[in-house]
């Protein structure tokens, strides 16, 4: 057989198997480094702290736990979130994060380490990327073989899609669960394709640590079953099939229903009764071929085809039935919205609230996944090239998370893991092919083809990807061959060669500068320190949540309630130990209504409302003098829509908007605008800052009225550097019972109008 | 489920007793034994059903671990069956009888240690 180059004729099959292994180690691990190294872009940009929203939360749950231990953080009851209601934290939250990290911190400590448990929660998430690239690698490796395994390993340890979520200090659920995703795919195909009940245990187990640790778990709970189903539409029902279905269904049902917050849940509600129908589908369907292998006869066709309509039909049947009953759930609120996508906006304001439920943009496709985007497709086609069972299963997997993608930007992140294996399938069956360094026989060498090509010619194998190059290597030459009949397929010469893996090579390392670029400059944000660049390019800090925070902490009383758009609600529980009236948790739409009614309204109706829920601080967030997008005068409409929902005849949308349907805050803003308790803490006292001079909210660029808005029921407490956190403390009632307004209005010398009649002595007409 | 295929055939009751005589021949006596396991489970699982239904399901976790004992031994019990019948050996190529006897003990004690859990 002739080759392009020539290849070390006097190695031994067991050296290189053994130099294979020993690469494949040492590739894992200086992937493992680097998946870490990269996402510590924001401890060393920024310092060791819990980013965003939700992780404080997580942060100050696992704080508990390990103060307290885990039966005390089981029992736990929250009395200072969602004043005055309190929240059954054990109940309410998947545990499986601060289990873990409560596990790791005990660990430690016994090893006599005293690490603190911030630091544990900040390295969690890059520590576990280290952990899912191995996954990738163990089921990229079921779907062709080592050398994509490892690729598809390098890809997920550096796409921005997966770090978008798993930074240092990105401490959330997603930080291990894409890690659980990973290991229970690869358990299954494994189960499937030895059909041992073990692996199948191992799925149902890690299932199990996915359930208690992500709200996702459902997408497991649909994926599998639908690979099932697929597979025996296919007619390719095997036992192995019956043995790792049933023992990962039964198994991880039943453990699934050991989380509080799951409960009863995967037997009574919709998302989970596919599982369910999959599993009686195979008991049937096992018991008809049990039957089969007794009965040899040919009415055999007819009667599975009866027992199978027939059982289908009952089992829809008592599904539709059960569901009118009440027996079983309807899809929730958040399922629909997966379907139609306007379906939120319009019944659920406040999940369509959430920044991360909107629609994904196309570009942000590209900023995530970058050349892969490109590769996924046709690592797709080339597993329909060979479609084994586990096949099936990436392609099932590519559609159904494509789409879900393309619905919500954070489901982006179960996209991810997939387009990284097809990828890695796709591209090192590029490299398969042109490195493989065999030419086709009849070939006439190349006239620069400084081979000898006889030399080796006695079988020798090249040293990378051995066994799968001559099956997977055919798909792109396929079609080289049905354009030219009656030759071998295969590539000739070394520049066809050069020129690939030139630019393959080149794909892969302008992949690695934009993953380094995204990661450092767009997802390393704690977003609770912001940051600038002065004049002279120089990082500056922007600080000014937690000046607002430790201020709280510092000099109110422990008791003091705060008012807070939800979005801050954790932060402040967080960091300035504050009860707060609603959180991110969002489970009371009322209760958020309140908040936002408060808000909307003019300062006489929110006094009332601030006075029964035992308000002492309001806090808003202002980013007009610093351009800070993400303000609450620019969240302001979804508070109004929200409370809209609740109080339909108080508060209206299309007040707040002018004549014109623009929204604006100068001198044009619509009055219920202009008197909004929002809008007035936002800016108050802001156009004293330019001195008479014309001043700008930079965000809106817009010019605010030189006479500010006046507050008569709060008085500023404090606002920080940047103003971007401003505090205000509720007043208490007069002393002389006189309402506050006219008290203000006294205090300041003005008369009260005589001439104005008490409106209830008027004479009614 | 009761092996009641025979509606769609021409002749009911022989389709029956065929399928009963050709699994008497032809099923080795482990194998019976594992049937017999399975029957037994099949029925404490309907007697459970039964008790769901019609009395009450008051103890709801109680009932699922219970039922939920049962299903899953009952199809890590048939899993054990297919894998150790010998005319499902080229599926089975890793799994040896004994491996899949291993196999099963762990699922069961896996399966059990969490119905203890949710007994409640």
């Amino acid at each position: 057989m002739p080759t392009a180059f020539p290849l070390p004729s006097d190695l031994s099959p067991a050296t290189v198997t053994n130099t294979a292994s020993l690469l494949r180690i040492v590739a894992l691990s200086l992937i493992s480094g680097a998946a870490i190294a990269s996402r510590l872009f924001a401890v060393i940009n920024f310092e060791s702290i819990i980013h965003e929203f939700d992780p404080w939360f997580n942060y100050r749950a696992t704080r508990v736990l390990a103060a307290k231990g885990f039966y005390e953080f089981w029992n736990w009851f929250d009395p200072t979130a969602w004043y005055p209601l309190g929240r059954v934290v054990g109940g309410t939250v998947y545990p499986g994060l601060m289990a873990t990290s409560g596990v790791i911190y005990n660990f430690l400590h016994a090893l006599n380490l005293p690490v603190d448990i911030r630091n544990i929660c900040v390295m969690l998430a890059p520590g576990f990327s280290a952990l899912t690239a191995w996954a990738t690698y163990m089921f990229t490796k079921e779907m062709k073989d080592e050398s994509a395994g490892l690729l598809a390993a390098a890809f997920i340890g550096i796409v921005p899609g997966y770090i978008s979520r798993s930074v240092a200090g990105s401490y959330d659920n997603e930080a291990i669960a894409i890690f659980l995703l990973m290991f229970t795919f690869y358990c299954w195909i494994k189960a499937l394709k030895l059909g041992s009940a073990l692996f199948g245990t191992l799925a149902a187990v890690f299932y199990f640590y996915m359930v208690a640790a992500w709200g996702g778990y459902v997408f497991i709970t649909n994926m599998i079953p639908l690979h099932g189903l697929v597979l025996i539409l296919m007619g390719r029902f095997t036992s192995r099939l019956y043995v790792a279905y049933s023992s990962w269904y039964v198994i991880g049902t039943l453990s699934s229903m050991q989380v509080p917050f799951v409960g009863f849940q995967p037997v009574s509600t919709s998302e989970h009764m596919a599982a369910l129908g999959v599993f009686g589908l195979l008991q049937i369907v096992a018991f008809v071929q049990l039957v089969r292998s007794h009965v040899s006869s040919k009415q055999f066709q007819d009667l599975l085809f009866v027992v199978l309509v027939t059982a289908g039909l009952f089992g829809f049947a008592a599904f539709v039935g059960l569901t009118y009953k009440g027996a079983i759930a309807p899809w929730t609120g958040r399922f629909y919205s997966l379907w139609d996508t306007g379906y939120a906006k319009k019944h659920i304001p406040i999940i369509a609230s959430v920044s991360e439920h909107q629609p994904t943009a196309w570009p942000s496709f590209f900023m995530d996944l970058q050349f892969l985007i490109f590769l996924f497709p046709a690592g797709v086609i080339l597993c329909f090239h060979q479609l084994r069972d586990e096949h099936v299963f990436v392609i099932i997997y590519a559609v159904m998370a494509s789409y879900f993608a393309g619905v919500m930007v954070r489901l982006m992140l179960t996209l991810t893991p997939v387009v990284c294996v097809a990828s890695a399938v796709a591209f090192s069956t590029l490299l398969d092919t042109y490195v493989d360094a065999a030419e086709p026989d009849d070939a006439v060498a190349p006239a620069d083809s400084a081979t000898p090509p006889e030399s080796g010619a006695t079988a020798k194998k090249p040293k990378k990807a051995a066994p799968a190059a001559p099956s997977t290597g055919s798909a792109l030459s396929d079609l080289v061959a049905a354009a030219v009949p009656n030759k071998k397929k295969g590539i000739y010469g070394l520049d066809t060669r050069f020129a690939i893996i030139v630019n393959a090579v080149g794909m892969l390392a302008f992949f690695v500068f934009h993953c380094t670029w995204a990661t450092a400059s767009a997802y390393s944000s704690p977003s609770v320190v912001l940051a600038s660049q002065n004049a002279d390019g120089s990082q500056h800090i922007i600080d000014d949540f937690r000046e607002a925070y430790y201020w709280l902490r510092q000099n109110t009383p422990e008791t003091a309630v705060v008012m807070s758009w939800w979005d801050y609600g954790y932060q402040i529980a967080g960091m300035a130990d504050r009860p707060t009236l609603v959180d991110n948790n969002t489970w009371n739409n009322t209760h958020i209504a309140t908040v936002g009614k408060a808000m909307s309204s003019s300062e006489e109706v929110a006094y009332p409302i601030l006075r029964k829920h035992d308000v002492d601080y309001v806090l808003v967030i202002f980013g007009g003098l610093l351009g800070y997008s993400g303000d609450d005068i620019n969240k302001f409409l979804w508070m109004v829509r929200i409370a809209q929902g609740v109080w339909p005849e108080e508060i209206q949308e299309p007040n707040y908007f002018t004549p014109q349907g623009e929204y604006r805050v100068d001198e044009h803003a619509s009055p219920a605008m202009k008197n909004s308790l929002m809008y007035k803490m936002s800016y108050y006292r802001f156009s004293e800052l330019f001195g008479g001079g014309p001043s700008t909210d930079r965000v809106r660029n817009q010019q605010v009225p030189k006479v500010g808005p006046t507050l008569d029921y709060l008085d500023e407490a404090y606002t920080t550097e940047n103003w971007i956190v401003r505090i205000y403390q509720v007043r208490s009632e007069d002393l002389l019972g006189r309402d506050l307004k006219s008290a203000n209005a006294f205090a300041k010398g003005k008369k009260r109008k005589r001439s104005k009649p008490v409106s209830r002595r008027r004479p009614i007409l | 489920m009761p092996p009641k295929p025979a509606p769609a055939a021409a002749a009911p009751s022989s389709a029956v007793q065929t399928l009963w005589k050709a699994y008497n021949e032809q099923t080795s006596d482990r194998l019976k034994f594992i049937d017999a396991f399975l029957v037994f489970l099949m029925f404490s699982g309907i007697v459970q059903f039964a008790y769901c239904v019609l009395i009450t399901t008051f103890p709801y976790n109680a009932f699922l671990s219970g039922f939920g004992s049962t299903v899953g031994q009952f199809v890590l019990t048939a899993s054990l069956r297919s894998q150790v019948n010998p005319e499902n050996k080229n599926e089975f190529k890793e799994v040896s009888p004994e491996r899949a006897f291993a196999d099963f003990a762990l699922g069961s004690i896996v399966l059990h240690f969490f119905v203890f859990n949710f007994l409640g």
